[in-house]
């Protein structure tokens, strides 16, 4: 089930509510037509419950917001980039496990 | 004999598990399948099929999958996403370990873990994946209008996704390394007829090269000894499968010199109980239609199986 924990946000809101917001953030790169990025969905989901109040957990969908993938060089999804204080601390390509996020995740905190 | 949670786990929802499953619910088993992501395996991330029977148009890979889904939901398929750590497999009472440390038990398993792209295995491509090296031209497609980029391979899935991404790339370069594609001839004539495939044939990347913005250029070298080098941005790699078998117990399963299980005509592995079917399965032909079929015989065989033992 999709939670409601995961922020939805576009390019015009990046600034403000990504390099912005106090807490680190992890955004999911994703689009509709992209079959890796409905299979981690759940794990998505999953990570913005076990990380809520410590991680934001982000999406954004790449068809309806091309600059800030642009500007991350991004050419391949799903990817998920890890910012804290609005700079990268790692990011990951691909479908991967909870397991391998997990540890992305806790290079935040 | 020891209690088992349920008469038959199936691992993996590709359309192998899913087919599998389809029929364990309407044959009313104490069923469960177990799926690390989301169900639909491989053909989740294939543009367009359009060999399945049936589907007279076609239909996108990803909507078969979610009709596939549906079709087991209906019948109360019970499904469970975790990823397996282990499996043990010997005996009367399988047992499925999962990464939360929990263990489910059952008196019967089929393994539809599948398989994965094979990577070349040359300089620059694990460092470059996501930054120009794709295996899902569908995923990244889109990210290379306008651009020169190359496919690799001469099979069914090259060829297919070669003609998916002329919608967005430019020029398309096909590197194969033979002389003649081994895709269908159907395929074969689409990818001649366009003007934007290009072939390099008895060619084989011997390194991919780029900087921090990405693939650059590709060293490519030709039977005869001869080398080039070819100027892309994206390259995309179709070359055939590796078994997902890292979880299964290689100690205990038979399986062929490449990894991939064993098994009869009645999908039966050289464990009791244990059942093996789609992609995993060691075989020459690789098809959404076969996997299922495969699916819906190790079921059947599973049943079976449990009729013999009540």
């Amino acid at each position: 089930m999709a939670s409601e924990k995961v922020m939805h946000v576009s390019d015009s809101e990046f600034d403000t509510k990504v390099v912005g917001n106090e807490l680190p953030c992890l955004v999911d790169f994703w689009a509709p037509w992209c079959g890796p990025c409905k299979a981690i969905g759940p794990v998505i989901d999953e990570l913005a419950e076990e990380f809520d109040g410590r991680v934001q957990i982000a999406k954004m969908n790449v068809d309806d917001n091309p600059a800030t993938p642009g500007k991350f060089g991004i050419r391949a999804i799903p990817t998920l980039i890890l910012f804290k204080g609005g700079e990268v601390v790692d990011q990951i390509t691909g479908a991967v496990g909870k397991a391998q996020l997990q540890d992305l995740i806790k290079k935040a905190l | 004999m020891q209690q088992a949670e349920y008469q038959l786990i199936i691992v993996g929802g590709g359309p192998a598990g899913l087919t599998a499953g389809l029929y364990a619910a309407r044959g009313r088993l104490k069923a469960l399948l177990v799926e690390k992501g989301a169900t639909g395996g491989q053909v989740l991330v294939t543009d367009w099929v359009d060999n399945y029977p049936g589907f007279v148009e076609g239909i996108s890979g990803f909507e078969l999958m979610d009709r596939m889904t549906a079709h087991a939901d209906r019948f109360g398929l019970e499904k469970k996403f975790a990823n397996v750590t282990a499996l043990d497999l010997e005996g009367p009472v399988k047992k499925v370990h999962l990464e939360d440390d929990a263990t489910l038990t059952a008196r019967t398993v089929i393994l539809c873990t599948g398989a994965r792209p094979s990577k070349l295995g040359v300089p620059g491509e694990e460092e470059l994946v996501g930054r120009g090296v794709s295996y899902c031209a569908t995923c990244d497609g889109p990210f290379y209008r306008d651009q020169e980029i190359a496919v690799v391979g001469g099979g069914n899935t090259a060829i297919q996704e070669a003609l998916h991404l002329t919608k967005f790339a430019r020029k398309v370069t096909v590197i194969h390394r033979r002389d003649q594609l081994r895709a269908t001839r159907i395929l074969q004539e689409k990818a001649f007829a366009n003007d934007k495939i290009h072939f390099l044939w008895n060619a084989r990347v011997t390194a991919i090269v780029g900087g921090k913005d990405g693939v650059e250029r590709l060293e490519i070298s030709f039977t005869d000894t001869s080398s080039t080098t070819l100027a892309v941005t994206g390259i995309f790699i179709f070359i055939g499968v590796v078994p997902n078998n890292e979880v299964l117990p290689l100690d205990q399963l038979q399986t062929d010199e490449a990894g991939f299980i064993i098994t009869d005509t009645e999908m039966r592995t050289n464990l009791d109980g244990v059942f093996a079917a789609g992609d995993i399965r060691s075989k020459n032909f690789r098809q959404i239609i076969n996997a299922a079929g495969e699916g819906a015989t190790a079921e059947l065989s599973a049943e079976h199986y449990l009729g013999s033992q009540a």
